[in-house]
C-alpha cells in the first residue's frame, strides 16, 4: 500500500520544529509501524538526509521507550497496543499519517520524535520503593497476603513508565503513572510502613517536575497501553487525604 | 598468562560461605572513599549499584537508555527459579545446582553453580520485600510452576511479566540510592572503552548520545554489566539496542572472552515474515506445556494446517521422543525444527516455520481455559501476525535469544584485568553450554545482590580509595583513541548502510554459526566475515555529525564490533570439534543425530585473549573439574 507520512522534525531541544512529508510506496500490512520508518529512514540515508530520531528498543511492548502520537492519539488507533506492536494492517491505502512527539512540559524534546522522561525517574525516586536493603529481608512466605490483592498489586504494576498518559492528558499530569507506583505498594504489606512518606513526597515531586494537576477527565485510561486503571489514581488520592491528615 | 579460576577449597556446600570469610573486608568507614562505576543498569547492574550504595560505596551508573527501568531484562517472560522447595516437591539447593550443570551439558563450573543456587532463595526473599507482586496462591502464599521441562515446580513467576517485575524492583532499589546521592546516574551514555591505569581498571570513556560529547570517568574499579551479544545475528528476541561493545571493548583491553560460540536459539518464536523484519518476538516456551507441533507429512504440502487430516501431519517430536514429546529441550526442540523446514517441511509463505497447535486443548478444556492461562500471549500473536491462534494454528520458529558466552571471569567475578568484574549475561560463568529456563534472572539478580557486594570489597581492600582521577594521562590516551575511531567511522561516507551490512553478517553468522555448524560452514564464515569488515570500513555511510544525537553513529559503533566479535565465535566454534548444549556440530552426532559431547578432550572453557593488529587470537583453557557430579549424557527418548 502507499501511504502519506508527515512526521515532527526537530533538530534539538532549541531549534524550531515542522512537519516533514514523505511518501512511502511499498508498505505491506505484515510491518509493524516502525519497520515502515525503518524503512522510510533507509531510504533517506541512502538520500544523504538525516533519519527520523525516534525512542524504541524491546519492540515487544514491554520496555516503555517507545511513543509517538499519531493521529493525534498516543500510541495510535489502538487499545491496549504500544506503537511498537502496531501494525500497518491497521491502516489502508492512501492513509495520511501524522506522527509527532509526546507533548508536555516535563517531557523537554531531545530529537525530532525523542523526548526526555527523566521527570518519571525522579517522581519515583521521591519514594517509588520500599525501603529494604539486600540481605535484610525475611523469608518470602512469611506474610501471606491474599491473592486479590497480590493480582491488583501486578495490575498496577504492569506500567511501564512509557508517559503516554502524560501525552494525552490536556493538563499533562502524570497522575496515572505515579498513581499504580503508590497503589501496587499500598496494596501490599511491605508498602504499608512508608505509605505516608511516600504519597506526599511523589506528589510532591510531580508538582516540582512541571507536571499538571489532575482533574479526572479520564483520557489517560483510555490511551494508557498497559490499561492501568483510574481506580488506582482513586486509591492514590485516598492515601495522599490520608497522609496530608495524620 | 595462565588463568586462575580462584575457586575456594573446601566442600562444594562451603565454597561460598568459607570464602566469604576469607575476603577482605573495606571498614564502613573507609568505604565512602571508593567510587565504582558500573556499566548498565538491567538487572544485573541495578542490584549491584544499588547494593554497593546502600553498603557506603559510591556509584556511577551509566545506561545508554534514558532511563534504567528501560534495560533489555525487562523483557523475560517466564520466570525465576529459586530452591525454596515451597510445594515440598523434593527441591534444594543440590538439585537446583544439579538440573543447571546438567542443563549447561557439563561445560560450566561446579563452584559457580552452586552458588548460585544457595543464594537463589535470598532473591526471592529480596524481591518479595521490595514489592514484586509475584503470583499467589489462594492461601496468600507464593505460586510456583514448573518450567522448562524440570521435574520439579521451583519456578517463581509474575503473569507473564516476570523480568519486568524484577528488573523495576532492583530499579526501585537503584532510585531509591539516586535519591540519596550515592549513585549517579547517567542516562544516554553509551561506553565505548575502558581505561587501564598501571594495568588495573580505573574507568571509563564514554559518548553522550544527546550531544555527542566524549568524556572519561574515573573510578576504583569497574563493573559491567552489559548484557549479552545476540544481536550479532540482527534477527534475534533481544532489543534493538542490544550490542557487545562493552564487553568487546573489555576484552580488546586485555579481557580474556570465554566460550563466544554458545549461544541459545529459542524454539519458539514467531518467524520472519520478510526483509523488513527487525527483530523476533518470543512467544513463551510454557506453550509447548498445551500445544502440539507438527509438520505435514508431505513436503511442500500447500494445503491449509484445517485441510490436512490427522494422518497426514507429522508430531514429529512426539514421535522422536515418545516420553518428552514437546518438552524437550531447547537446543533439541530447535534442531529438530531446522531439520523438518530444511528437509521441505516447513509451512506458511515462507516455509520456515513448523506448527504449534491448540486444537486439542481447546477442544478438552474449552477456549476459556485457553483464554486464561495463554490470552496474553495469543494476543500478542494475532497483533503480530494477524492470524488468530484459537482458529488456525501458531507458526514458529527457532530465534537466538540467548548467549551463554562472554567475558572470562573468575570465581570472584573479575576477568583477568585488575578491578574489571563483569556481571549476568555479560559473563560467561553459570549457564555452561545451554542455558536452563528461568535461569538467566536467576543469575543476573545473584550476582548483583549477593555475589559482587563481597567480592569486590577484596579488591578494592588492596586499593587507596579516589587515587586515580581523569587527569592521568591514560585517560587523555583514551579519549584520543575514542575520537580517533569516531572520526574514522564518520568519514568513511560510503554507500551502504548499516542495517545493511548488519543484515549480511546476521546472514552469515546465522547460516554458518547458527543452529548446526559444521567445518566448511565455519571456514567459511571466518573467511567472510573479515572481508564484510573491510567492506564495512571502506563502505559505510554514516550521515548527520558526531557532535549531535546521531542514531545511525550508535548502530555503526556497535556493529564494528559485532564484526569482530562474529569471526571469533567462529573461530571458537570450529575449534570446539564436540557438540555441547547450543553448540551443534555436524561431524559430532549420534546415529539418532542427537549431539555428542567429547568430555576426554573438550572438559574446558575457551578463554580468548585479543592479539593486536591482524594477529589470530590466542586460546586459553580453563579446565572443568567435577567432583560432586557424573558426567552423564542426556536422553529425552
Ligand atoms: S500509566 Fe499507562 S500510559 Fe502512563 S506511563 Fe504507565 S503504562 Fe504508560
Ligand atoms: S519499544 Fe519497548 S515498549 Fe515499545
Amino acid at each position: 500500500m502507499k501511504v502519506t507520512l508527515k512526521i515532527w522534525r526537530q533538530k534539538d531541544g532549541n531549534a524550531q520544529g515542522s512537519f516533514g512529508t514523505y511518501q512511502m510506496d511499498d508498505v505491506s500490512g505484515d510491518m509493524s509501524f516502525f519497520e515502515m520508518l525503518d524503512l522510510l529512514n533507509e531510504s533517506l540515508v541512502m538520500k544523504n538526509e538525516e533519519p527520523v530520531a525516534f525512542d524504541h528498543d524491546c519492540r515487544e511492548g514491554i520496555c516503555g521507550t517507545c511513543g509517538v502520537v499519531i493521529n493525534g492519539r498516543a500510541h495510535g488507533p489502538l487499545r491496549g497496543v504500544t506503537t511498537c506492536q502496531l501494525h500497518m494492517r491497521s491502516y489502508k491505502d492512501g492513509d495520511t499519517i501524522v506522527i509527532e512527539p509526546w507533548r508536555a512540559t516535563a517531557f523537554p524534546l531531545i530529537k525530532d520524535l525523542i523526548v526526555d522522561r527523566r521527570a518519571f525517574d525522579n517522581i519515583m525516586s521521591a519514594g517509588g520503593y520500599v525501603s529494604i536493603n539486600a540481605g535484610g529481608a525475611q523469608d518470602a512466605n512469611a506474610t501471606p497476603i491474599p491473592k486479590a490483592n497480590a493480582d491488583e498489586a501486578m495490575d498496577a504494576a504492569s506500567c511501564i513508565g512509557c508517559g503516554a498518559c502524560v501525552a494525552s492528558c490536556k493538563n499533562s499530569s502524570a497522575m496515572l503513572f505515579l498513581s499504580a507506583k503508590v497503589s501496587q505498594l499500598a496494596l501490599l504489606p511491605q508498602g504499608k510502613v512508608e505509605r505516608k512518606e511516600r504519597a506526599l513526597n511523589m506528589i510532591a515531586a510531580m508538582d516540582e517536575e512541571n507536571f499538571g494537576g489532575c482533574t479526572n477527565t479520564g483520557a489517560c485510561e483510555v490511551e494508557c497501553p498497559k490499561e492501568i486503571s483510574l481506580v488506582h489514581i482513586a486509591r492514590l488520592n485516598r492515601e495522599y487525604l490520608r497522609a496530608s491528615l495524620a | 598468562m595462565t588463568l586462575n579460576s580462584k575457586i575456594p577449597e573446601g566442600p562444594l556446600s562451603e565454597k561460598w560461605t568459607k570464602h566469604k570469610f576469607d575476603l577482605k573486608l573495606v571498614n564502613p568507614a573507609n568505604k565512602r572513599k571508593y567510587t565504582v562505576i558500573v556499566v548498565g543498569t538491567g538487572l544485573a547492574g541495578a542490584s549491584a549499584a544499588s547494593s554497593l550504595a546502600e553498603m557506603g560505596y559510591n556509584v556511577k551508573a551509566f545506561s545508554y537508555h534514558e532511563s534504567p527501568r528501560r534495560a533489555h531484562s525487562i523483557a523475560a517472560q517466564g520466570g525465576i527459579n529459586a530452591a525454596k522447595n515451597y510445594p515440598n516437591d523434593g527441591d534444594s539447593i543440590f538439585r537446583l545446582f544439579y538440573d543447571t550443570i546438567k542443563g549447561g551439558d557439563y561445560r560450566s563450573r561446579e563452584a559457580n553453580v552452586y552458588r548460585l543456587a544457595e543464594v537463589s532463595n535470598n532473591i526471592i526473599d529480596q524481591c518479595v520485600a521490595q514489592g514484586v507482586p509475584f503470583a499467589r496462591e489462594y492461601g496468600g502464599l507464593l505460586d510456583n510452576r514448573s518450567f522448562g521441562g524440570a521435574q520439579v515446580s521451583r519456578t517463581f513467576y509474575a503473569r507473564g511479566q516476570t523480568g519486568q517485575q524484577l528488573l523495576l524492583g532492583a530499579y526501585s532499589s537503584l532510585v531509591r540510592q539516586m535519591n540519596t546521592g550515592k549513585v549517579k546516574f547517567h542516562p544516554r551514555h553509551d561506553m565505548l572503552d575502558i581505561v587501564k591505569v598501571d594495568g588495573h581498571a580505573k574507568g571509563i570513556i564514554t559518548r553522550n548520545l544527546i550531544n555527542g560529547k566524549v568524556e572519561a570517568h574515573a573510578a576504583d574499579a569497574v563493573i559491567l554489566a552489559t548484557g549479552g551479544y545476540g544481536n550479532v545475528f540482527f534477527l534475534s528476541t533481544n532489543a534493538m539496542a542490544c550490542n557487545a561493545t562493552a564487553a568487546w571493548r573489555a576484552h580488546k583491553k586485555g579481557a580474556f572472552f570465554a566460550n563466544p560460540s554458545f549461544t541459545q536459539i529459542h524454539p519458539t518464536c514467531i518467524p520472519v515474515s520478510s526483509d523488513h523484519q527487525s527483530k523476533l518476538t518470543l512467544m513463551s516456551e510454557s506453550l509447548r506445556n498445551d500445544g502440539r507441533i507438527w509438520v505435514p507429512k508431505k513436503a511442500g504440502d500447500d494445503r491449509k494446517a484445517k485441510d490436512i487430516p490427522e494422518d497426514e501431519r507429522d508430531y514429529y517430536l512426539e514421535r522422536l521422543y515418545p516420553s518428552f514429546g514437546n518438552l524437550v529441550p531447547r537446543d533439541v526442540a530447535s534442531r529438530r525444527a531446522k531439520e523438518m523446514c530444511d528437509k521441505g517441511f516447513g509451512v506458511g509463505a515462507t516455509k520456515l516455520a513448523v506448527y504449534l497447535d491448540f486444537e486439542d486443548v481447546i477442544e478438552r478444556n474449552g477456549k476459556q481455559w485457553v483464554v486464561e492461562k495463554y490470552g496474553n500471549l495469543f494476543d500478542m500473536y494475532k497483533q503480530i501476525t494477524g492470524e488468530d491462534p484459537y482458529t488456525v494454528p501458531m507458526r514458529i520458529y527457532p530465534a537466538v535469544h540467548y548467549t551463554m558466552g562472554g567475558v572470562w571471569v573468575d570465581y570472584n567475578l573479575e576477568t583477568t584485568v585488575d578491578g574489571l568484574f563483569v556481571l549476568g549475561e555479560a559473563n560467561f560463568s553459570d549457564h555452561g553450554a545451554n542455558r536452563l529456563g528461568a535461569s538467566a534472572l536467576m543469575q543476573g539478580l545473584a550476582d548483583g545482590y549477593y555475589v559482587i557486594p563481597y567480592t569486590i570489597g577484596n579488591y578494592l581492600a588492596s586499593q587507596a580509595g579516589g587515587s586515580v582521577s581523569v587527569d592521568d594521562p591514560a585517560f587523555k590516551d583514551a579519549l584520543d583513541e575514542t575520537n580517533n575511531f569516531i572520526n574514522k567511522l564518520m568519514s568513511v561516507k560510503g554507500d551502504r548502510t548499516i542495517d545493511d551490512i548488519h543484515k549480511e553478517l546476521g546472514k552469515i553468522m546465522w547460516e554458518n554459526v547458527g543452529m548446526a555448524r559444521n567445518e566448511a560452514g565455519l571456514k567459511k564464515a571466518i573467511d567472510l566475515i573479515p572481508k564484510l569488515k573491510d567492506e564495512f570500513w571502506s563502505n559505510v555511510r554514516i550521515p548527520g555529525k558526531a557532535n549531535a544525537m546521531n542514531t545511525e553513529l550508535e548502530k555503526a559503533a556497535r556493529l564494528a564490533d559485532f564484526l569482530e566479535l562474529g569471526e571469533l565465535m567462529a573461530r571458537d566454534a570450529l575449534h570446539r570439534e564436540e557438540s555441547c548444549g547450543g553448540h551443534f556440530r555436524e561431524e559430532h552426532q549420534t546415529e539418532e543425530n542427537e549431539a555428542l559431547r567429547n568430555d576426554n578432550d573438550f572438559t574446558f572453557v575457551s578463554a580468548w585473549a585479543y592479539q593486536d593488529g591482524a594477529q589470530e587470537p590466542v586460546l586459553h583453557k580453563e579446565d572443568l573439574i567435577f567432583e560432586n557430579v557424573k558426567l552423564t549424557s542426556r536422553s529425552y527418548k
